[in-house]
Parts: C-alpha cells; structure tokens; sequence
C-alpha cells in the first residue's frame, strides 16, 4: 500500500501543568478543556497512529524513535518535579516506528529506533498522550528533536515520516508537541498572574496563530526563523518545519486555533490543520523544500572534513517521497496523474502532447476527426507546442529546458514525421546535450501526433 | 568545627566511560574504550582515598533548570537510570543515599545571597545520568553520600556573563553552607571542556580508530584552558569561559566549573591534569584541586604589574 494517509496534524503544548494542576491558574483550566476538545477530534478521527514530535526529547546523535512497544514508568520533571508524579503506560506501534527509521535511513538521515525498560519518555510526548489518548485506543510513535538539526535536516525527518505512512498504509495523525514562545519565568509566580513573559512574544505568538488559523502552515513554517530570532521560538520551531514536511509543504487546510494561553510565561497553543481542498494563497517560498540529509551539520568551518562520512547510499527505499508538480500553464492531464513529480533533486514529466492549456486545441490541427477519419496536420507547430507545454511544467517546477536530461520522443508516424520534429529539437534543444530517443507508436491518447516523455534536473 | 571544601574535580560525565569500564551496575557490556581518560579516574580515586572528606556535592549540566537552582532533597534514591542521548551505552542501577542536611543548608545560603532556589523533595525523581556518571567514576562503590545541584539555563537564556555571575554567587554560597555545617566536601564538577560531537555513532561505540577531536581549534582552546589550570590562573580562567564557550561550544557553559572555582575561592595553586582525551569528538580533561597543594605556589605564574 502506497496511498498517503496523513490525515491531520495538532500542534500542542509540552509543559506538565495542564496535566497535573490545571485547576491553579483559568489559563491552565482553558487549556487543559481544549486538550480535551482535540481528544475527541483524534477519537473521531479514524486514525490508526498518532506520530508525534516533541521539542523535549532531545538528541544529539541524529534522531531516535520510541520503539518500546509498552514503555511504563512514573514520571518527574525535572524542573516542575513540586507538582507531581506522571505515571505512564503507553502502546507504541513498533514496526512502524521500524519502518521511520528506515525511511528516514534512505533519505540520508541518522536514526535509530530505542526499546530499552527505564528509557526516559519526555514531559512533552507524557502530558501530550496522557491528554491526547488516554487510554492508548490508537498507538503512537515518538520521534526526537535534535538540538543541533537544522531546517533542512528537520524537513527531510518530516518527509520520512510520511514516506512510512506511506509505506505502512497506516490513517496517521501527526502532533507536534511544542510551545510557541518559550521565554519561561525564571522565578516563582503565583499561577493566577501567568502571562506571556514577554508583550514582543505575545505579538509574534497572534501573528503565527492568525497565519495557522487560516491553514497556512507552509507560511508559517517558512516564517520559523524570524519567528524564533524575535520570539525566543521553542527549539527553534522545529516542530514546524517537521508538522508542514510531513503534512505535505503547502498552505491547504482548514486551520483551527482552539486556545492560546500563557504556561508560565511561554505561549501555549492548540492548533489543528485539517487537509483541505481550498487552498490559503501560497505565497513566494523563500525557502527550498530539502529532500535528503547531505551529512554532517558543518557549524565549525573545516568541521565536515573532520567527522565520519554520513550514512552510505539509502537501502530500501520506502515509498516515493512527495514533490507533486500541477500547473495551469499546461494542458490539463488526460487521466489521474500529475504534470510532474520530484524526487531527489530530479523532476519526473507526465507524457506532454501539444494541446494548449485551457482550450485543447492542438496546434497545426488534430490527427484524426471524431469518427476516426485521419486529417492533414502540421507537425512542426505540434512540436513547438510540445516545447512550449514542457517549458511551462518544467518552470512550474522550478526548472527549465536547459535542464532536461534525458527524452523520449513518441511519433505516430515515423516516416513522415521525424525530420521536422527532429528540426524543431534541433533548433530549441540541440544546444542542451540532452540524451534522447524516437519511437514510433500506433496511436496517442489525444488526436495528437507526438509527445515528449521528459526526466530534467530539478 | 568548620567545614572545608578539600578537594575539586573537574569530573566529566561522558556515559561512555562508565560503558567503558563495565561495572556490575550498568547493563551494557564493553570491549574496551577511551583507556587516557579512564586512567586518570583511576588516579582521582586513589588521590582522594588519601583525603578525609564526607560528601560529594556534585554539579550536573544534564539536570537542566530554568526556575532557579534546585537540590536534592530526599535522602535516598534507588533505581534505574537510562541515559536519553547514549541508551545503548548507560543503563545503570544506582543507590546513592543524600546529605539532605548539607543540601538544605546550600540551598538556604543561596537563596540568601539573592539566588532562586528550590528544593526537589519528590521521592520518584529520576537521577540525571551526568550526575550519576561523575559520581560512579571517582567513587564507584557510592560509599559517600552526594549533594545533588541542578544547571540553571541562565547561560542559554540571558547570556554567559549573566550565567558566570549566577554559578559564581552559587559556588560562593555552597562554600559558606559547608563552613557552617562542619562538612568535609569533595566538590564535582560534571562538565567536559569542548563539546563540538560528532553527529553519528560508530558502529562499535568502543572503536577507538574512529575517536579523536573534532576540530583543531577545539583542541587549541582546550589546551589553553588546561594551561590556565596547571599554571594556577584560576582567576583568568574563569574570565575567559565566555570567549570559550562561544568559541569551542564548551560544555563549562553549563557552569559547574565556574561554580567550583568560585567556590574553591579561585585557586591559585596548581591544578593536576590527571588525563585529556576525547569521547565522540569533545574534548575532556579529568583535573584536580587539592587544597592540601595549596603551598605548592606555581614558579611558572605570571609576573604581576
């Protein structure tokens, strides 16, 4: 099974106080009732995991997955430890927590999945599955946050998530456990006067909410490191990056804040973003969408020569990773496919023939009426225009022409036809070097009389 | 009778040491592994054998605070702990008895000198393995109780002047809690020097083939600071942390180096470098201050004026 079921993504808070004092302060109370309001959505949900990343788990050594199958324990923080004990027994699902490890292998990451009795399950993924799933009615998968990886690191461990979604056909949810702001009170406060530490935190905090309410998670995630230079964000809102990698990189859903409270003076929030057809506008992304880890972090300048080299080629690979390419500026798809996919850093076209985007008509005229009857056309203006559709799909992508790296040409009638198409490659692509080969076919699926099959560089 | 603090040691806590050296509390089993560094605990141990001390008061970076300092407050603790970072290396079963006298009394004392402070009095907590490695490698057999004292983020969160200023009046503090109660402490300080890691594990943690500092310029600074320390420059040294913190990404951010000098009273007297070594890349350096070296005045200082 291949299908992708991400089915919604929750960011909520990691501090313990709704959890064990809610009654303390009415900002703890409200968030503590919205804990419960997403409890009933993910039990509504159909969901068959819940896969959560939490800003409290850290690592330093690449990332580690929670493969205890039924890790039990009684719980301290080890800040808040005045307010009580956590004891937990989760239900851990560990062969797809297996099956993220080895997604997140193949894209280049360093991972390991951890089963050991005693290991310390964080504050954030306790307080998160004790109120998300309290009976452990769907089972989870917990992933680290390493404090040294960068967006793009973050992004390729979201993407792996959702390869192993993909792979293991499971109905996921995902959480982030994180704060927004996360400038704690360093001192005793009396709970009833919680507040946003900061009134700079509380601004940056509306302005994020607003942009997530609206579903752009893409725009959000892209905002992440001014957000966190001006807003002291939780571990660098990694959680983001990873909840819009794994959710699938756009701003498509039907955004829901349903509180946003002081927790001894961070900002804590509960957000769902349910996938949805309407689209928020996306805006002009600054920041690439990373498909694979490349290595080392490099922080210290030589430092990359002086570590082991990362993991070697990916083995067994899962599914492919997203990198759906659709635009308008070329002719609609003739059946349930994509103009374009990428994987890695190559961009994969759908068969492009010459009709022009929005009314289909075929330039230089069709092959064949209605009844089948063949027709005079014109090949050479059929293999502009299959120029001209390749060009818009390969810029919709990012690329261009004079990126293309391998074609095949399909010709429904070889004896006639090769020399002008083969003038026309000639003269807009001969200078590319693009490896290249003809074939002669009985028919198309359109009245059309060639098409291109394209593989570029992204 | 007044208390004394009779010894310090810069004790890192890497749990590949005590993976390393298979003792009958931790769960994993090891070939071998960072020999130098090991060899200087050794030498730890049997300089204080020869010391009259009855606690070790420990400072840990992996018991990380934000609301003030906290210290151990229950007298005993018992039980399994599973290090977050490394759990195929440190899975080790502890009991380790408390002074919660002492630690009530440093707690007391810095609270006094403007300091938040809280005492952690759940029996369930969960030791921090940093505390739990730097205790196990100078005193294996825990036949001395410890005082606990967490790491207040205030190096992360204001900035590492700030974090100085506050480990500076704790390690003040801790001394006049051991003067009043009469205690004879041996201070520890849980931090390594450099702390630039390697981002992945070798297959076989133990492959010594494959340990060696990250960086140069890592190895340059911590060089520097061990000569600070052998030369007695204790004072200077602590002056410097903040340019090697932001230069060599030290581990001292987490102030218990700082919070040991300032409690030895800055030492002028040489510090011994028992070993240096490395362990995924991080430079770490096992040194003692050892009051009864106090006569010892350094020839090599620097002239003064």
């Amino acid at each position: 099974m291949t299908t992708n079921q991400v089915l919604r993504g929750f960011i909520v808070p990691g501090l313990p106080h709704p959890l064990l004092c809610p009654e303390r302060s009415p900002a703890w109370t409200s968030l503590r009732a919205s804990f419960d309001r997403v409890r009933e959505e993910i039990a509504a949900s159909g969901a068959d995991l819940l896969v959560l990343y939490s800003t409290q788990w850290i690592s330093v050594i690449g990332h580690q997955i929670q493969a205890d199958p039924e890790p039990e324990w009684v719980h301290v923080d080890p800040e808040f430890h005045d307010l009580g004990t956590m004891p937990y027994r989760f239900r851990m699902d560990a062969a797809f927590a297996r099956a993220y490890e080895a997604a997140a292998k193949a894209r280049g990451l360093h991972a390991r999945t951890v089963a050991y009795h005693g290991f310390p399950i964080d504050t954030g993924t306790v307080v998160a599955l004790k109120l998300l799933n309290p009976g452990n009615a769907i089972p989870a998968c917990v992933v680290s946050c390493n404090m040294y990886a960068d967006r793009g690191e973050t992004i390729v461990l979201g993407k792996a998530a959702r390869d192993a979604v993909a792979a293991t056909g499971r109905k996921a949810i995902a959480i982030s456990v994180s704060a927004l702001s996360a400038r704690l009170f360093t001192h005793e406060i009396d709970p009833k006067d919680d507040r946003i530490s900061s009134l700079k935190d509380d601004e940056w905090n509306r302005k994020l909410l607003e942009l997530l309410g609206e579903g752009r998670l893409e725009d959000v995630s892209q905002l992440a490191r001014e957000f966190s230079a001006q807003a002291n964000g939780d571990q660098k809102m990694k959680a983001v990056w990873w909840l819009a990698a794994f959710l699938g990189e756009h701003n498509a859903y039907e955004g829901t804040v349903y509180d946003y409270q002081p927790l001894w003076g961070t900002g804590a929030a509960l957000v769902g973003l349910l996938p949805s057809a309407r689209a928020a506008a996306n805006l002009e992304f600054d920041e690439e969408s990373v498909e694979t880890f490349g290595g080392d972090r490099g922080v210290l300048s030589g430092g990359s020569a002086a570590v082991p080299s990362p993991p070697s080629a990916p083995v067994a690979a899962p599914a492919p990773p997203g990198g759906i390419i659709r635009t308008e500026a070329a002719p609609k798809p003739v059946g349930a496919y994509a103009h374009a996919r990428r994987v890695g850093n190559l961009l994969f076209l759908a068969g492009i023939g010459p009709r022009r985007p929005g009314t289909d008509e075929i330039p230089g005229g069709p092959v064949r009426d209605a009844d089948g009857n063949p027709l005079p056309y014109d090949v050479e203006a059929q293999a502009r225009s299959v120029v001209a559709n390749v060009k818009a799909v390969l810029e919709a992508a990012g690329s261009s022409l004079e990126k293309i790296l391998d074609v095949t040409v399909y010709l429904i009638d070889m004896k006639r036809d090769f020399a002008a198409a083969n003038a026309v490659w000639a003269e807009t692509l001969g200078h590319v070097n693009a490896t290249r080969t003809t074939l002669e076919v009985a028919a198309l699926p359109t009245p059309i009389a060639i098409e291109w099959k394209v593989v570029a560089e992204a | 009778m007044s208390g004394s603090i009779v010894a310090g040691i810069l004790a890192p806590h890497p749990p590949h040491l005590v993976y390393a050296e298979n003792p009958p509390q931790n769960e994993p089993r090891a070939e071998c592994g960072w020999e130098v560094l090991r060899w200087g605990y050794e030498r730890v141990r049997k300089s204080l054998a020869a010391l009259d001390y009855d606690v070790l008061i420990v400072h840990s970076p992996h018991w990380r605070t934000f609301v003030g300092h906290h210290f151990l407050g229950v007298p005993h603790f018992k039980g399994l702990s599973v290090d977050p970072i490394f759990p195929n290396l440190f899975r080790y079963h502890f009991d380790v008895n408390v002074d919660v006298e002492l630690s009530e009394a440093m707690c007391e004392e810095a609270k006094a000198s403007g300091l938040v402070t809280k005492m952690m009095r759940n029996p369930a907590f969960r030791l921090d393995y940093g505390t739990i490695a730097s205790c196990h490698l100078v005193n294996p057999s825990w036949s001395k109780p410890i005082v606990g004292v967490s790491s207040n983020g205030s190096y992360y969160y204001y900035s590492n002047e700030v974090g100085q200023e506050e480990q500076i009046a704790l390690g003040e503090a801790t001394r006049r809690a051991v003067e009043k109660t009469g205690r004879r402490a041996v201070l520890l300080a849980s931090n390594s020097l450099s702390h630039r890691h390697f981002t992945t594990e070798a297959e076989i943690p133990e492959d010594m083939s494959r340990e060696h500092v990250y960086h140069h310029g890592q190895y340059l600074w911590d060089m520097r600071v061990l000569d600070l320390m052998k030369q007695g420059r204790s004072r200077e040294l602590v002056d410097e942390l903040p340019d090697f913190i932001d230069h060599a990404e030290s581990e001292v951010k987490a102030g218990a180096l700082t919070w040991m000098l300032a409690a030895l009273g800055f030492p002028s007297y040489p510090a011994e470098v028992h070993a240096y070594g490395t362990v995924i890349g991080t430079g770490n350096a096992v040194v003692e201050w050892n009051a009864s070296h106090e006569d010892v005045r350094v020839a090599a200082s620097p002239p003064v004026g």
